[in-house]
């Protein structure tokens, strides 16, 4: 048993109370940890989305209800409103509606903020964001933003930053990307494939960050950590925390919010994994336990939290357009800070002696043991090492997709699974490979199927990599049944 | 407080047609891992496509029976895509697999791109699919008291469906005892206990893995059904958090025992109706709103279920010789 081999010493079985006292411990902390946050709930912006705006004899309404091409409500988009009564936003909530209240008539500018829509989702007419209205008080002005397909095409002679409407889109998409018979919905644009090529390479990298960690615990400890998903989560929400809850700059509360997640790692492994290990607890045991604890984690935060979504930052990003494709900065400095991560997780693997512990111990965990390196030390600074880059990658994966919430890690779970499995189990630049492939399969799957079903297409892969090459791109080819 | 009342629903929750549904959704599980050790996480897959199977197939005119075959045939086809291939790998892959097909069951199902087939995410209503079940009830319809507990007899969450629900699970209890005590069953514990050793036996490990799967994941479908019945096909509330509700009843109760999901469900919604019907009562909303007792509950649940596996793994019924979870 991997476990025994693990613990050399697991046949004595620590007193009752102090497993339980450590166990306490780690409730406890995480408890304070969110009690923290509690208070400000009352008065801080619970609602997710913006009350709903009643127009009156000093009070102009601008609304609009914002759908994806699929007509699914788009939950959490921000929107802009300049004009004469100054400076507003809003976001839409959880059927898509937003409004705005001004308390003056005259011209606004209504300004949606694309980073903020889904992935994938772009202007069925970007030249219309942003548009202006004319508001008068006491009434009601719509402002609507179509999401679909853009009008226009990016063929070979497409010049402009912006595409522009062309009757002739579909003639050139057909000859950027063969046709796919039976391809639904918004058509197949060089433009929308650049820039949903671009934002899979930004999903996937970002995605790394989570799955490497579970690829590493995978690696040294044998256990699939089915509570990955909430550490990714804990990272947003400590970072929307501190920006929207204490006040904090999002650097600051960024680095607060990866710190805490890498010490709730340290925490887990001292007071919940390494006592299991050493009771001789069985590796599907603990996978159990991590279920259990995914479950008690998700509905704390939920509790705390409430349903919605949370926005780690409310203004508005600003966009650069390269070529074809609109991304904004932020989205460019959080590619660039995963990239230097994920070079610095390679680093450590590959040129620190701790790293190469790390990878023998995840290669032969006896051999390692027999060779003087200590095991369990190794798993302490992997389960750090996992829990805090997960954080990083649920602040940079919330501040991507406009906001986090109790389930955002919850739902890339399996699409971690499905990275580190077609990445080879335990092999952490597997999952690196991975992240990117599912990235890709994702973003790129929506100009086939309909925008929601996309992260099946990731599970799909699962299922197929399993069946024909069940050890990853990366893996080892053992056997593995 | 009221305890009278309390006490009265919560006893409701010994019979309900929900308890009776998770039982024998248990009791599927219960064949993929009490018995052979197969890591099913997506035992809520298994009863989704059966609620899917039964409702538009009865929507689109099909007799009772014919509906639930689909059921049936729906999952038996999912475990066969499931099984191939995972079943000849560690059991773990089979976990992350499962899963992973429950999930896109829900996300397919709730996509608005099938709106006119499924309901998208607002899913379909038991008004559509409810009739042929209740048409074929053999009772008047008006309603039946039997001490506090009145209910309709035929009408949606009616004594029809009670009966009909603990009859189902019965038969499904009678049937995990028959074959565990069957050569079949032998097979099985043999592969849960040791696999190698029952290849060595001359035995297709395989296909009687394959046989566990497809019996398994049909009773869960069947259990599906149950479940929606009394209410509507909703893809969001049949996802992963009900496969780790499933698990809980089954560690709860004993796994690789006859009675233990049936205790299991019994026990685990009696007790979580007796902390939200108390929270509910004692503590003001101004401290807790009441979707925050409903979560308080789901916490207490995953706690539990770490507790169980960690200090009781064969639950209340089990034996612990008897079930050697860490055999692969």
């Amino acid at each position: 048993m991997r476990s025994a081999v693990l613990d050399p010493g697991g046949t004595t079985t620590p007193p009752l109370a102090r497993r339980i006292a450590a166990l306490l411990l780690l409730a406890l902390t995480s408890i304070t940890l969110l009690l923290v946050a509690t208070p400000a709930r009352a008065q801080g912006p619970v609602a997710s989305a913006t009350a709903a705006c009643v127009a009156d004899a000093a009070t102009g309404c601008i609304v609009g209800t914002l759908r994806t091409a699929a007509g699914e409500p788009v939950v959490g988009a921000v929107l802009d409103v300049v004009g004469p009564a100054g400076d507003l936003t809003a976001t839409s909530d959880a059927t898509g509606r937003w409004s705005v209240a001004v308390t003056e008539a005259g011209e606004y500018e209504v300004t949606l903020d694309v980073a903020t829509i889904p992935a994938g989702e772009t202007l069925r007419d970007p030249a219309n964001n942003p548009r202006t209205v004319a508001v008068a008080l006491g009434a009601s002005q719509a402002a609507l933003f179509p999401l679909g397909a853009p009008a226009g095409g990016g063929g070979g002679g497409d010049t402009g930053d912006e595409p522009s409407d062309s009757p002739t889109t579909d003639a050139e998409g057909g000859a950027a990307v063969p046709e796919t018979p039976g391809s639904t919905g918004s058509g197949v644009t060089a433009a929308r494939v650049a820039q949903l090529t671009v934002n899979g390479l930004v999903f996937g990298t970002l995605l790394a960050l989570a799955s490497v960690g579970l690829s590493l615990i995978y690696g040294t400890t044998g256990l699939s950590n089915f509570a990955h998903g909430e550490q990714v989560s804990l990272g947003g929400i400590l970072a929307y925390v501190g920006t929207q809850l204490v006040g904090l700059p999002l650097i600051p509360s960024a680095i607060i919010a990866v710190a805490l997640g890498a010490a709730t790692g340290w925490l887990q492994d001292a007071g919940l994994w390494k006592p299991l290990r050493r009771r001789g607890v069985g590796m599907i045991q603990q996978m159990i336990v991590t279920i259990g604890l995914s479950m008690a984690i998700s509905y704390v935060f939920q509790f705390f939290f409430g349903a919605g979504p949370l926005r780690i930052v409310t203004d508005t990003p600003t966009s650069v357009s390269i070529g074809p494709v609109r991304i904004t900065t932020t989205t460019l400095w959080s590619l660039a800070i995963a990239a230097i991560v994920l070079g610095g997780v390679a680093f450590f693997l590959l040129g620190t002696r701790a790293g190469r512990a790390t990878r023998a111990v995840a290669d032969n965990p006896a051999l390692a043991a027999a060779s003087g390196i200590s095991v369990n030390g190794m798993i302490r600074i992997v389960w750090t090492l996992g829990a805090g880059l997960a954080a990083l990658g649920g602040v940079l994966i919330g501040l991507y997709f406009g906001a986090t919430s109790w389930y955002s890690g919850g739902a890339l779970l399996l699409l971690m699974f499905a990275a580190v499995t077609l990445g080879g189990l335990g092999a952490a630049f597997g999952a690196l490979a991975g992240s990117i492939v599912i990235g890709l399969v994702v973003e790129l799957s929506s100009l086939w199927i309909p925008t929601d079903m996309r992260y099946a297409s990731a599970l799909v892969i699962l299922i197929l990599v399993l069946l024909v090459r069940p050890q990853g791109i990366l893996g080892r080819a053992t056997r593995v049944g | 407080m009221d305890w009278t009342r309390i006490l009265t629903n919560v006893a409701g929750e010994f019979f309900a047609p929900t308890t009776a549904a998770y039982a024998l959704a248990a009791i599927g599980l219960n064949i993929h891992f009490g018995l052979t050790g197969l890591l099913n996480m997506g035992q809520a897959g298994f009863m989704l496509l059966g609620a899917y199977g039964f409702a538009i197939a009865t929507i689109a005119g099909w007799p009772l029976w014919a509906a639930v075959l689909i059921a049936i045939a729906a999952a038996t086809i999912f475990a066969l895509i499931l099984g191939i291939p995972t079943l000849k790998l560690r059991g773990d892959y089979l976990a992350i697999v499962t899963i992973a097909a429950a999930e896109i069951v829900r996300l397919v199902g709730r996509s608005t791109a099938l709106t006119e087939l499924t309901g998208a995410s607002s899913g379909l209503r038991g008004n559509q699919y409810k009739d042929t079940f209740q048409d074929a009830s053999p009772f008047d319809d008006g309603t039946w008291a039997l001490g506090p507990f009145e209910y309709a007899v035929n009408a949606s969450n009616s004594w029809w469906i009670r009966i009909v629900g603990w009859v189902v699970v019965a038969l499904a209890c009678l049937l995990v005892w028959l074959l565990i005590r069957s050569p079949w069953g032998r097979v099985l514990k043999g592969i849960r206990e040791d696999e190698d050793a029952v290849r060595s036996l001359g035995k297709n490990v395989y296909s009687y893995k394959m046989q566990a799967l497809v019996l398994g994941g049909v009773i869960g479908s069947l259990a599906g059904i149950l479940y929606v019945l009394p209410r509507a096909v909703q893809p969001d509330s049949m996802g992963r958090s009900m496969t780790f509700f499933i698990w809980t009843i089954l560690l709860l109760g004993g796994a690789a025992t006859v009675f233990g999901p049936v205790l299991g469900s019994i026990i685990f919604w009696a007790v979580l109706a007796i902390v939200k019907l108390t929270l509910r009562d004692v503590v003001p909303t101004t401290i807790l709103r009441s979707e925050q007792i409903e979560q308080f509950g789901w916490i207490i649940v995953g706690v539990a279920l770490m507790v169980l596996i960690i200090f009781r793994p064969q639950g209340i019924l089990g034996d612990k010789k008897e079930l050697a979870i860490n055999a692969h």
